[in-house]
């Protein structure tokens, strides 16, 4: 699955996408977060317990317990800011 | 309904003329038109001078996250037009970001459903602002005042 990161995150992880493919028992999104904590320095701190970003799925904003059965496209990204 | 997520700027006139022409039910217009501030005010106090924001989005959901938004304001309200114009990109003090029109048979209807879906963009549709200062690059945090005002319209 692709996975998009945004504004801040995207900095810090250092890159905007990524091509990942979690175990099998990676199913919501929340062991997504766990699981590519692992994968570099960056996604470590950019996906930090306790920083303050939210999720989508398929371009719908989910809870981090959302299943991921089916996901083309998942997004981390800081609370909003428009307007 | 129309929603529009572009680079370029909007001629509020124009934007309002084509919002309403051939529709005669309508009573009232409410307008908000959003701008960039020179100064970053937070908390009552100013803060950082800037010289520009980056208004970064993510591209198909933010649509879909401002198209849900406006039909929400269409369920609670009986409005006859709407528009939400969302500009992106790089913005100087005094530019144009946002343009909102609602258009209801009555002006109370329409002041309430625009005031509405300012509140709900600004929380609930992925725009991250990144303010270009004297000091240096830095990104807006989310604001509380921001979430108050968005959850005053959540249904009880």
């Amino acid at each position: 699955m692709k996975v998009r990161y945004f504004a801040w995150m995207k900095r810090t992880v250092g890159v905007a996408e990524e091509d990942v493919t979690p175990p099998a028992e990676v199913t919501t999104v929340g062991e997504l977060v766990a699981w590519l904590r692992g994968k570099s320095g960056g996604h470590a701190e950019a996906l930090a317990e306790g920083a303050a970003f939210g999720a989508a799925v398929d371009k719908r904003t989910v809870p981090f317990d959302a299943k991921l059965a089916g996901a083309h496209e998942v997004a981390f990204f800081p609370p909003f800011t428009g307007g | 309904m129309a929603v529009r997520v572009q680079e370029s700027d909007f001629d509020v006139g124009a934007e309002l003329e084509r919002l309403t022409t051939g529709n005669k039910r309508i009573g009232g217009l409410a307008v908000f038109v959003g701008l960039v501030r020179e100064m970053h005010v937070r908390e009552g106090y100013h803060r950082d001078r800037i010289d520009a924001l980056t208004l970064e989005h993510y591209p198909g959901m933010t649509e879909a996250a401002l198209e849900e938004i406006e039909a929400e304001a269409h369920r609670r309200w009986p409005l006859e037009a709407s528009l939400i114009v969302h500009r992106h990109g790089r913005l100087e003090p005094g530019e144009r970001i946002v343009l909102v029109a609602v258009g209801s048979p009555h002006r109370e209807a329409a002041f309430e459903a625009c005031e509405f879906l300012v509140d709900w963009l600004k929380t609930k549709a992925p725009f991250w602002k990144l303010e270009d200062t004297p000091k240096g690059e830095k990104w807006v945090g989310a604001h509380a005042g921001d979430d108050q005002a968005a959850a005053r319209w959540e249904k009880k």
